[in-house]
């Protein structure tokens, strides 16, 4: 039999000069390292490496053009103190907060869950086409979202003004900041839908069938009932909405931070400094502030997931 | 075909705990080998240990006359069915039962013709292109066994072969194994934690407690004859019956009743007292255990009686269905000659 | 009963402005294309197939719907496969650091936005002068999927019982094989899922391209989109509504096959 002298050739081979691997497919340690190796190491040069790198060139007065392009020189902090009296900067930072508040943990946070709570007992077809309109306009590529929205904002042909009896207002210019943060509700609203949606179904019909026997109000249910159910949900999902809201660059596409930097944001801001103005350094450690921020966040968020499970 | 040898064998996990303690074993050449035992006893270690799956702490194994303790699982020449079959879901059984030959890279049409033939020796010749979703748990099993088999393995080994079975099937698997492993003729060692699948199957038997081996003995053996009160415990589908008993003038104070003592043990041996309750007949008067029938259980052609002896002490007792005893009746537990066994009270072993 | 009534009306009312809100903007992708006099509002099309043509004449459409998939193609081989291997090797061997390991990976997959890094990335590669090179920008883009694609795929190689591999090894199978064998196969949703995802999450990706991507010509069609509008022009209204479309349309249908195919996946940057 074949397998017979297969063994015969192997018995007459050395053995093998380390132990076997007790890992199901027998990889061992070295060879699993292997396999990791490649991912790491573009992980580690393109995520890595830049988010340290950039408190290094956030120490420089590097810029894009000019003699500091050439001969950056080290200014050590100047940077950080500069940002903390620059208005501009202090104009993205508020203008952040308001559209990370506006859309994200108010407006993204109650859309979203009302439209799981109400669709609970919605029709199919109703629930359907619901869920994939909102879930439409959260894939659509984010240049062809800012599109459709300059679109309908405009002035003079946009379906908004057309809708309201054309008041000849222009949105983006006008009202940048709603704008914007409608649009992003728009945008962003189906991530919350999903999990409240997936969070709702974990309430045991029970409870709510108990609160209804008593009488309960729909509001007093919510509130007693649902409420503590999904209350480490709420948490979590406004801080990831919040921190995805903050580094959104989709303000560039409908406003390029304008008109007058009155909705540049912290990634239009950044991307001003740096390829606008060319201040590559500066923009650099406000990217780094950035980077902390998220990192702030994101402890925070592991923390309550690790407690959660 | 070969024999397996286990020498001082011991395997210590991180946390200290032995999963193997120091075990020496042979398995003969062509035998069918229990390793039975409640779980955490080691028996999966040890196997997967045979298998190359795990690595021991210390001490050797050897198949044939070829020391393996460091050699890949894929070549030490054994084959395996693991508890859950492990089919590739995605292959066909003919494609299944032909994997260890595509590893050895055969030619297609061989892999094929192999396929074939022990499909066939196995009823499976019609289930060549069915995917093993489509497969009841019977047929899995034995497309499991049917690739094990297609290779010319010197050792089998198998992982709770039966207990994913129903147990009606159970049954019937079990007839088709013994008979399978016959034709064979491999060496084939099985992990099992049902004690009547051991005694029905195996040539020999390991009854294993704590990574050591407390018994190595034939079914007949084990069952008669029980080294140590965890075995005597652990054989067995009705309990045996072990009792606190004291030696006191040549005779056997039992349970409240005197018995002549199979040992001659000094007086005032503090012992403990085994007999199984196959071993035991009811009766009205006779010399023997006395007490109250407190409960009748139905086995189908028999019945367990529990006895309530006066001092507490509860004897079961298995009768034939038509000697059923009613309920607070006054019996007499007579054993058999010769199956009145004696257990040191310090370390459980058997006396004699 | 009243209460009832009203309560009937506000729910309709609801989902009608909800449908409405949703539903108005992106009407526009389906009229606007074929309208032989499209306007930026929404309206009942004059029917015509003429501005598909016309976008196809135009220099730099088709060729940049050609970069996207390029680099598109690029980034999902990329990460698939480097996530797949990372992802096999987490999920069965305990190689020293694992846990910390994987709790690093999860934090940078959020820590690090493109926009966070946006400036030292450009630093980098304009330093490296890659600026305008695909293979540069696809490695980029794939840098910045890999973490939480080792994450779902290791959640999917875990799901592979171990005793399948097992048993391909007693039988002899090297790692590769049983690689390629046993655990590719049946890791086969979960694999589709990442090249999938990173496809699109790349085909979407409109940041990193525009910063490294300056020559038009290696524009991919997220970057053209945005210089077809600055260049400003009625004539546009004829080309920027049937690339949207056209741009749109694979990632569309991607997900709708996923979804059907493996049920919707819901994979935030961090799973929930």
């Amino acid at each position: 039999m074949p397998a017979a002298d297969a063994t015969a050739v192997t018995v007459a081979a050395a053995p093998p000069a380390r132990r076997p691997a007790t890992d199901s497919a027998g990889l061992g340690k070295g060879r699993a390292l292997g396999f990791v190796a490649p991912a790491l190491i573009l992980i580690g040069i393109f995520l890595v490496f830049p988010a340290l790198w950039s408190i290094y060139i956030g120490l420089t007065n590097y810029t894009l053009t000019g003699p500091a392009s050439v001969n950056p020189q080290t200014v050590g902090l100047d940077n950080i103190t500069g940002a903390l009296s620059d208005p501009l900067f202090g104009n993205s930072l508020w203008l952040t907060l308001l559209f990370v508040l506006g859309s994200a943990v108010i407006g993204q946070n109650i859309l979203g869950f009302t439209l799981a709570w109400t669709m609970r007992g919605a029709r199919k077809w109703l629930r359907r086409t619901t869920e994939g309109l909102v879930l439409l306009a959260w894939i659509l590529p984010s240049t062809v979202v800012a599109y459709l929205w300059i679109a309908v904002l405009d002035r003079d042909g946009g379906t908004l003004n057309l809708l309201l009896g054309n008041p000849a207002t222009a949105w983006l210019v006008q009202y940048p900041m709603s704008s914007l943060i409608v649009f992003n509700v728009w945008r962003g609203t189906a991530f919350s839908m999903l999990l409240y949606s997936s969070a709702l179904a974990v309430v045991p019909p029970s409870q709510l069938e108990t609160a209804r026997m008593v009488g309960a109000s729909k509001w007093s249910t919510l509130k007693d009932v649902v409420f503590p159910h999904i209350r480490g949900h709420v948490l979590t999902n406004t801080l990831l909405v919040s921190l995805w809201t903050a580094n959104d660059f989709s303000p560039f596409l409908l406003t390029a931070g304008g008109p007058n930097h009155q909705s540049e944001t912290l990634p239009v801001f950044i991307y001003q400094q740096a390829l606008g103005s060319g201040q590559l350094g500066y923009a650099s450690a406000i990217s780094f502030l950035l980077l902390l921020v998220n990192l702030v966040v994101a402890l925070v968020y592991l923390r309550i997931l690790r407690r959660r499970t | 075909m070969a024999q397996i040898s286990i020498d001082a064998l011991s395997t210590v996990y991180p946390n200290g705990v032995r999963a193997v303690d120091g075990l020496d074993l042979t398995i003969a050449d062509g035998e069918f080998f229990a390793l039975l035992g409640p779980s955490g006893c080691g028996k999966t270690t040890l196997l997967r240990t045979i298998a190359g799956l795990e690595q021991a702490t210390s001490g050797a194994v050897s198949i044939g006359d070829r020391e393996v303790t460091n050699v890949e699982p894929g070549r030490r020449n054994v084959a395996m069915v693991f508890q859950d079959y492990a089919l590739f879901p995605h292959m066909t059984v003919s494609e299944n039962i032909a994997y260890p030959l595509r590893v050895r890279k055969q030619p297609k049409a061989k892999q094929h013709e192999v396929a074939e033939r022990t499909a066939n020796s196995l009823s499976l010749g019609h289930l060549l292109e069915r995917r093993p979703g489509q497969l009841s748990g019977g047929q899995q099993q034995r497309v499991a066994l049917a690739r094990a088999v297609a290779i010319d393995a010197d050792v089998l080994l198998l992982d709770e072969p039966l207990s994913n079975l129903d147990a009606r099937l159970r049954l019937e698997a079990r007839t088709f194994l013994k008979r399978l492993q016959r034709e064979l003729g491999v060496t084939t060692v099985f992990v099992t934690h049902d004690q009547a699948e051991a005694l029905a199957l195996a040539d020999r038997i390991a009854v294993m407690e704590s990574g050591g081996i407390r018994q190595l003995g034939s079914p007949r053996e084990v069952f008669r004859r029980p080294a140590n009160t965890f075995v005597a415990n652990f054989i067995g589908s009705t309990p045996m019956n072990l009792v606190d008993g004291v030696v006191d003038g040549g005779q056997l104070a039992v349970a409240g009743a005197k018995m002549p003592s199979p040992q001659a043990l000094p007086d005032g041996t503090k012992v403990t007292v085994g007999v199984r309750p196959e071993y035991l007949s009811l009766t009205t008067d006779g010399i023997g255990i006395t007490g109250t029938v407190s409960i009748v259980e139905n086995l189908g052609v028999s019945s367990l009686v529990t006895l309530e002896c006066p001092d507490g002490t509860l004897i079961g007792v298995t009768v034939r269905e038509q000697d059923e005893p009613a309920i607070g009746s006054r019996a007499t537990a007579v054993p058999e000659s010769g199956r009145l066994l004696l257990y040191s009270k310090e370390d459980g072993t058997l006396l004699g | 009963m009243t209460g009832l009534v009203l309560r009937r009306i506000g729910y309709t009312a609801f989902f009608a402005v909800v449908l409405a809100f949703f539903a108005i903007p992106m009407l526009w992708l389906a009229s606007a294309p074929f309208d032989s006099k499209p306007g930026l509002g929404l309206r009942w099309p004059d029917w015509t197939f003429a501005n598909i043509q016309t976008t196809f004449d135009h220099p730099y459409a088709l060729t940049s719907l050609v970069n996207s998939l390029v680099l598109c193609t690029l980034a999902m081989v990329i990460t698939t496969v480097l996530a797949a291997c990372a992802a096999y090797a987490l999920s069965r061997v305990r190689i020293p650091g694992r846990d910390a390991l994987l709790y690093v990976l999860l934090l940078l997959s959020s820590v690090v936005t493109g926009t966070a890094a946006m400036v030292p990335i450009f630093v980098m590669m304009y330093q490296l002068g890659l600026i305008n090179s695909q293979y540069g920008t696809a490695l980029v883009i794939a840098g910045g999927m890999l973490p939480a694609a080792i994450f779902i795929l290791k959640d999917f190689m875990d799901a592979v019982p171990r005793s399948y591999e097992e048993s391909a090894r007693v039988f002899g199978a090297s790692p590769g094989q049983i690689l390629l064998h046993v655990v590719v196969p049946v890791a086969r949703p979960g694999i589709a899922t990442i090249v999938v995802w990173s496809f699109v999450q790349a085909w979407g990706n409109f940041l990193l391209p525009f910063l490294l991507l300056r020559d038009i010509g290696s524009q991919p069609a997220a970057v053209l989109l945005r210089t077809l509008q600055d260049e400003g022009g009625s004539a546009n209204l004829t080309v920027i509504p049937v690339f949207s479309l056209l741009y749109s349309i694979p990632v569309v249908v991607l997900y709708l096959f996923v979804s059907k195919r493996y049920g919707f996946r819901f994979h935030g940057g961090i799973k929930s």
